[in-house]
């Protein structure tokens, strides 16, 4: 029992060495994703600058901290998958063209398949698109970043279950294609909602009253909010710490277990023809 | 391709220059024939699936409209940004969406001329009768696009009828040119865009930070930005004459680097001084072209 969870525990790593492996082989693709990621941070740093001139102190952070939001939040954009890219294309394609079938035949669950391989491609894009436009931000602007180990080290935990939530979202949007036969109109009306949601065109702590408050709520503050936050040690003390990340948890565990449901549901509806 | 013969015939009874003339003139028409042909082709692909087209469309609305409402937000705080009001930075906001979603309609899908070199499928374009480019373009037609440009439309008609602007003929034929215009400066960039990628492989994105980047920095004023950046974007990437440029005289602004109040007229001139070296650099793209074999 204990040398077979060994064997599954080895095989997702495989499996998540071939997405990083897979990505690292687009090596013009990275250069090009890390030089766009560099020039939207210096523009929407400037206008971060404009809108923190004329009000200092906006959604409680200063500057700095402001600034900070707009370098990290380039930096955990490809890994998160927050505009867009990611697996669920891949699910919806195997799924249109009956490859699905070849994937429940596996010996390995399908969600923790996809979560490994979406884990690999995320540590990639992390290391790979994430280091260069921070490094960039902080030689231009002054950064709030924290010189504490530990505080890098929260952050990384938190980035981690950001992107656990992040692939669970999107592997709802992959199985809905079992239902949908085309899943591009899904697709886009989910990057709307993360762009907007995350905190990647404002911070969400600058959303006014009972909105803000509800979009601080949902799951996709778990991706870039929470995690910026955390490395600015807005979430102090181990109280404070075990919150921000106990609301990521939370949100994983359920999006995960619907993910769990739906996933039943549709291997429920697959027909494999032919022999 | 019969026609296209029957046009070369009909060219050399008239001599050689007149041949080239009239064959550069039948491969325009063929360009645009072919064009519209994949066009309609997709469209009715698209067509297919009715619910997800139309949502598709909404999302692309959407998808912009989220941009203007994060601006809306940051002026519930303030008042002015770098100088300008809520009005003024949707004027700014509704014209280069607009431009942009027209440019990303008709030519946006170039930029997938990448992925087309390395997987191999560009060499079945090569041997299609068709331009290249025509084909590049029309690849994939997404008709949902129209729906950034309606919401950019939108925006500005709000824009429009909540600014307090003094209107002169010039200042309202101003409006339509300069949304052309922009539409075909974005255009160049994608072509130009498109024609880097056969030197440096799979490069879209350095394509989106000139026109998606370009666009989320022309939405807001210039005065937020760097005189180096405002130098760089009007004489070097002459993003500056999508709308800043144009938009600042019809708010009666002074434009930061000085430039006299004429300069807002010259877009589409700017637009045509850019599509010559962006189409230079697509043949030469074109030409230099090595099939990766597969």
């Amino acid at each position: 029992m204990r040398h077979q969870a060994r064997g599954r525990a080895l095989l997702y790593l495989v499996v998540a060495a071939g997405g990083f492996r897979r990505y690292a082989t687009y090596g013009t693709a990275t250069v090009a994703g890390v030089f766009t990621n560099t020039v939207f941070g210096f523009i929407v740093a400037y206008t971060y600058i404009a809108l923190w001139d004329e009000r200092p102190g906006l959604g409680g952070y200063d500057q700095a901290q402001a600034l900070t939001f707009v370098w990290v939040s380039q930096s955990l954009l490809a890994a998160g998958a927050l505009i867009g890219g990611g697996f669920q294309e891949e699910i919806q394609e195997r799924v249109r063209t009956g490859a699905i079938a070849v994937d429940l035949y596996r010996p390995a669950d399908l969600q923790m398949w996809w979560l490994a391989a979406d884990m690999g491609r995320a540590a990639f894009q992390l290391v790979g698109r994430g280091v260069v436009p921070l490094v960039a931000g902080s030689l231009v602007f002054t950064l709030a970043l924290p010189d504490d180990p530990v505080r890098w080290l929260l952050f990384l935990v938190s980035v981690t279950l950001g992107l656990v939530v992040s692939f669970a979202l999107r592997y709802l949007l992959g199985l809905l294609a079992f239902w949908l036969m085309d899943g591009s109109g899904i697709n886009l009306m989910a990057t709307v909602v993360s762009i907007f949601f995350s905190g990647m065109l404002l911070p969400l702590t600058v959303f006014p009253g009972g909105f803000g408050e509800l979009v601080r709520a949902l799951p996709w503050a778990a991706m870039l909010q929470v995690p910026v936050d955390v490395l600015m040690g807005k979430h102090a003390g181990a109280g404070g710490a075990a919150e921000a990340l106990g609301f990521q948890a939370g949100w994983a565990l359920v999006l995960l277990g619907v993910g769990r449901l739906l996933q039943a549901a549709a291997t429920r509806k697959v027909v494999v023809q032919g022999g | 391709m019969a026609e296209g013969a029957v046009l070369v015939e009909r060219g050399r009874e008239r001599g050689p220059e007149a041949a080239e003339v009239v064959v550069r003139r039948g491969r325009v028409v063929e360009g645009v024939r072919g064009y519209g042909l994949i066009v309609a082709m997709w469209i009715r692909s698209t067509m297919t699936y009715r619910t997800s087209f139309l949502l598709s469309a909404f999302g692309n609305a959407a998808i912009t409209l989220l941009d203007f409402v994060a601006i809306y937000i940051m002026f519930s705080h303030v008042d002015v940004l770098g100088g300008f009001t809520l009005p003024e930075i949707a004027l700014l906001y509704g014209s280069c969406s607009a431009s942009l979603g027209l440019a990303d309609l008709l030519l946006g899908n170039t930029d997938r001329i990448g992925a087309r070199i390395r997987d191999g499928s560009l060499d079945t374009m090569l041997v299609r009768p068709v331009p290249v480019l025509a084909q590049v373009a029309a690849d994939r037609f997404a008709l949902r696009r129209l729906g950034r440009v309606l919401q950019g439309l939108g925006v500005l008609a709000w824009a429009v009828s909540a600014l307090d602007v003094d209107w002169t003929p010039g200042k309202v034929l101003l409006v339509p040119v300069m949304i052309v215009a922009g539409a075909a400066i974005f255009g160049a960039v994608m072509v130009a865009g498109a024609a880097f990628q056969f030197l440096a492989g799979d490069a879209a994105e350095v394509q989106n930070s000139f026109t998606y980047g370009g666009c989320t920095m022309l939405q807001y004023p210039p005065t937020v930005f760097g005189k180096d950046l405002l130098r760089g974007v009007t004489f070097v990437v002459p993003l500056a004459f999508v709308n800043w440029l144009p938009a600042l005289y019809v708010l009666g602004r002074p434009d930061p680097l000085g430039l006299p109040g004429w300069v807002a007229y010259v877009s589409p001139l700017v637009a045509f001084a850019v599509f010559l070296p962006a189409s230079l650099a697509w043949r030469a793209g074109v030409r230099s072209y090595r099939s990766t074999g597969s």
